[in-house]
């Protein structure tokens, strides 16, 4: 069987969307880092300069005084289900080929689907999660269209009736980004299943088809039009990634293709009534390429306007080329494509019980935006609420850190500070360090209660998130308990001022900035341990006897 | 074995796992003795659409055995087996059931697990039962029913013992039958129906009142609306279940360096002129501007014709009509001719549309020139009542005199 599967199909020349493979390909074969990187604060940092950067935003705003972009974005979200959607092959990202296959997903002549029931359960989970309408009975329908990673010549799928429509999602942007809260539409989500993937060979004479993904359940996510700005876009599929995460439904990953948008913009003159030409633009594998490549999609269609050659622009689907930083066109579009929908009779009705629904609702973990309105109320800036909020892992290690010593801004401050810092240069995330949220808040206890001072803080936890342990340990293992006693705080005192006679001379001669040098000298005497106030108090007063 | 649906574009594929009813049979220590000719997919009514093999009619070699599944009626009807299974999406096994003089039992849509059943129409097919007793059928029925968790559209009710209904004669009643309301669909012995099948069914009919039955004539009027609304729903199902054989992961490939010409050639090459044109029509009913006129039209007459169905059975037990409207006829004679064959499974479409058991046995001849060709009836039952059907259906064939369904060929050799 296995010769079957890798039959090669000797079609590249003309695949409809070959350039689009190629790009496929090079991400298959790129090993991901980190889980958790792609938030726009993040890929910010991460492209190419900050020249650019503010020339690019500068020429969007410039733009934008004159014509108001309309984008609307349509994003595929795979569910992280143990089985696939219709059959019981596990996938995982980056097995070998045709290794997770079945006779269901490969279209076998015969072979049925049968629905997963967590893809209903996550379906829900993101409808109630995305402020949505349930429909309580809705269905499955094809989706018809040949290629060759489509093994059943359709794609099971919802039409008509989304299993929910008519929501919303709630977002702050970030304050580099001028910040402000939004409420974008969603139109709708409904199930469907993945395809497969091509793969192609380096000599271009021949494809081969990998059947692992076909299958997965998808849930695709439509927007309302009501994003106006490359930020705004990138923030949206930003929210929805993190919706996602929170809810655990999937894990939102870019770069494995876990998490896919394919974003409409169309551009008209301000004050026009009528839309403009909508474009497609695919091709987008991070969420600053999401926002470049509107932007220049903005500034393009702009131009055309500016030179009376609106006419030119032309429904199509443009590719982001990331190395040239532009779109180009991948394939007019020459009336609409006919997918023959017909309701899937291999399946019955997906019907819902109000009970089952509220059984959902009230399982929802807490979402972004009811996180961030919680910390708001903390009292937190906006800027610390996004930092904290926008990664579902730093959200629950603030919460536990938080839930045993309330002092809210003190831990957002380790957390943003040391901890982050220490993430950054190790290139982890939050929940690979080996610091719990527990240690954390006996660390903030620790200090707070005065046994040990802020700067041997600051070495514990270093220690804590390199090996581990616990603060009570460290501190004993190490003697660092802070000297509070005045009685042996002035006998270090002593000791200094009768090594340093010269000093006290000078000091007392008037050149009282000296007294910083005594305090240091105590400090290295007691190894860090005094208590600073107690050491100034009683160091001026033997100074000045 | 390979598995070809006798279709060219399967030619050699060899299935990767045994269909649900076949792993059931086997587990019921059955022995599975080979596989049967069929028209392309299930796509005909005479099996002359096999991309391999005609299949003769055992009682006059001249003849078609019907169809789709005709190899599993002429396997059965010329006692090469005990039984066998086809599928029914239009009435495929019992149209051949009835031009074979075989017992014929499609039932309920759900009743039988589809999986592993290379799909025609999927709303519409069902395994059903070739056997030459209503016996032989029942016990088959009885170990290929039941849900099935790869199928789900398979019925999770309860399979009842069809076998513990069964009667022998020697313990009947002087009226067996007494008590059951048969209506006889009055569409289905009028105009256009063979005049001696007409007078075979009501020699039947007759029968089923001496054992007691009370029979009534009773009119349907959707009756005439289900060819034209199951030609659109099963081409359109069909276009789509068969698009899966594109040549690329199985089945026949031709070499192109062009992935448009690959699917076309490859699809040209291996499907027959009857696939072809099925696949075009639900293409077609299936496209945008046309899909309210076509298939939602027809959805909404199928709608129209399981009520109906419906109505009638509240007030009788079983329904009566031919199996076909004429007997077996001569290889060749409407080869050539689509509407004429399509026309010959007006008898049978409904119950399809409607989802409902059905059973055919034979129940009398037409003459043929020096020969003579069997004739069957069906009697349609209530969704998931098979167990009425099998009860009845016993008690006819053990007391209907002077039939013996054996084909002339082989009569030598089974003296009864
Ligand atoms: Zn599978």
């Amino acid at each position: 069987m296995a010769l079957t599967l890798f039959r090669g199909i000797q079609a590249r020349p003309l695949l409809p969307c070959s350039s689009a493979f190629i790009a496929r390909k090079h991400v298959l074969f790129c090993s991901m880092q980190s889980t958790q990187a792609d938030t726009t604060v993040k890929t910010k940092q991460q492209a190419p300069s900050n020249f650019t950067e503010t020339a690019r935003a500068k020429a969007v705003e410039k733009v934008l005084k004159d014509y108001e972009a309309i984008i609307g974005i349509e994003t595929h979200v795979q569910l992280s289900t143990i089985t696939k959607a219709f059959c019981s092959c596990a996938y995982s990202y980056g097995s070998q080929p045709n290794s997770c296959v079945c006779p269901v997903c490969m279209g076998l002549p015969g072979a049925l689907p049968v629905l997963n029931s967590k893809v209903i359960e996550y379906a829900v989970m993101l409808g109630l999660a995305l402020n949505c309408k349930l429909a309580l009975s809705s269905k499955f329908d094809r989706k018809q269209y040949f290629y060759p990673d489509l093994p059943k010549g359709y794609q099971i799928s919802q039409f008509d009736i989304p299993i929910a429509a008519n929501g919303f999602i709630d977002l702050d942007l970030p304050l580099e980004f001028g910040g402000g809260h939004r409420r974008f539409g969603i139109t709708r989500v409904h199930m469907e299943e993945d395809a497969g993937k091509l793969l192609h060979t380096g000599t271009g004479s021949y494809s081969q088809v990998d059947l692992n993904r076909a299958g997965v359940p998808l849930l695709e996510i439509v927007s309302e039009p009501d994003m106006r700005t490359g930020i705004e876009a990138a923030e949206y599929a930003a929210e929805l990634q993190r919706v996602v995460r929170y809810l655990g439904v999937g894990n939102g990953n870019m770069q494995e293709g876990s998490l896919r948008c394919d974003v409409n913009v169309s551009i008209r003159p301000i004050g026009q009534l009528e839309f403009g030409t909508k474009v497609e633009i695919k091709n987008l594998n991070s969420f600053s390429a999401m926002s470049r490549a509107i932007d220049f999609e903005i500034a393009r269609q702009a131009e055309l306007y500016d030179k009376g050659q609106a006419d030119e622009i032309v429904q199509e689907t443009r590719l982001w080329e990331e190395g040239a930083q532009k779109t180009v066109t991948m394939r007019k579009k020459e009336g609409l494509a006919d997918y023959r929908y017909f309701p899937e009779p291999d399946l019955p009705e997906v019907i819902l019980t109000e009970e089952y629904v509220n059984g959902i609702r009230e399982s929802l973990p807490e979402l972004p935006e009811m996180k961030r309105r919680r910390y708001e109320e903390m009292g937190l800036s906006m800027q610390d609420i996004l930092f904290l909020a926008n990664d579902v892992n730093v959200a629950h290690f603030f919460d536990a850190t938080i839930a045993k010593v309330p002092d809210v801004k003190l831990a957002a401050n380790w957390i943003m500070g040391d901890i982050a810092a220490y993430l950054k240069n190790e290139k982890l995330s939050i929940n690979e360090i080996k610091l719990t949220p527990e240690e954390l808040s006996e660390l903030i206890a620790s200090i707070k209660n005065g046994t040990i001072s802020g700067k041997i803080g600051k070495e514990i936890l270093l220690e804590l998130m390199e090996k581990g342990g616990t603060v009570k340990g460290l501190i004993e293992e190490k003697d660092l308990v802070q000297i509070v006693d005045p009685a042996e705080i002035e006998k270090i005192i002593d000791k200094v001022i009768a090594n340093n006679p010269k000093q006290l001379e000078q000091y007392r001669g008037g050149k009282t900035k000296l007294q910083g040098f005594f305090a240091g000298q105590v400090m290295k005497e007691s190894k860090g341990k005094a208590n600073p106030g107690l050491v100034n108090k009683i160091l001026v007063e033997k100074l000045n006897a | 074995m390979a598995c070809t649906a006798g279709s060219k574009i399967l030619e050699n594929y060899r299935p990767a796992y045994d269909a649900s009813v076949v792993r059931k049979l086997r587990e019921c220590g059955a022995i599975i003795v080979g596989k049967t000719n069929l028209d392309e997919f299930g796509m005909g009514s005479t099996t002359e659409g096999s991309a391999y093999q005609v299949t003769a009619n055992p009682w006059d070699l001249e003849c078609v055995p019907g169809g789709s599944s005709g190899g599993s009626a002429a396997a059965v009807s010329a006692r090469q087996c005990v039984v066998s299974l086809g599928s029914d999406t239009g009435g495929s096994v019992r149209q051949p059931a009835s031009f074979c003089g075989v017992v014929g039992l499609k039932p309920t849509y759900g009743r039988v697990s589809r999986y592993g059943l290379v799909a025609y129409a999927s709303s519409l097919d069902v395994i059903g039962c070739f056997g030459t007793t209503v016996a032989d059928a029942g016990i088959l029925l009885q170990a290929i029913s039941g849900h099935d968790k790869l199928d789900a559209t398979s019925s999770k009710r309860d399979v009842n013992d069809f076998t513990s209904q069964f009667i022998s004669k020697d313990y009947f009643e002087s009226q067996p039958l007494k008590g059951l309301r048969v209506g006889v669909l009055s569409e289905t012995i009028g105009d256009g129906v063979d005049k001696e099948v007409v007078s075979s069914i009501r020699g039947a009919i007759s029968h089923l009142e001496e054992l007691g039955s009370t029979v009534t004539e009773v009119s349907l009027p959707s009756f005439s609306l289900g060819l034209p609304a199951y030609y659109v729903l099963a081409s359109s199902e069909s276009s789509s279940n068969l698009s899966r054989y594109d040549g690329v992961r199985y089945g026949n490939q031709i070499v192109s360096d062009e992935l448009s010409s690959l699917y076309g050639g490859s699809r040209a090459n291996g499907f027959g002129p009857e696939v072809k044109r099925r696949i075009l029509m639900g293409t077609y009913a299936l496209s945008a501007g046309y899909y309210d006129a076509y298939y939602k039209r027809a959805q909404q007459v199928r709608t129209v014709v399981q009520k109906s169905f419906k109505e009638a059975l509240d007030v009788y037990d079983i329904l009566i009509s031919p199996a076909a409207p004429s007997a077996a006829y001569k290889i060749g004679e409407k080869k050539n001719d689509p509407l004429a064959m399509y026309a010959g499974d007006i008898m049978t479409v409904n119950v399809n549309l409607a989802g409902l058991p059905a059973l055919v046995l034979p129940c009398g001849f037409v003459e043929n020139g020096t020969s003579r060709l069997p004739v069957g009836f069906q009697m349609i039952g209530a969704a998931f009542d098979e167990e009425k059907l099998l009860r009845v259906g016993h008690i006819f064939e053990q007391t209907l005199q002077g039939c013996s369904f054996i084909p002339p060929i082989i009569a030598d050799e089974f003296k009864c």
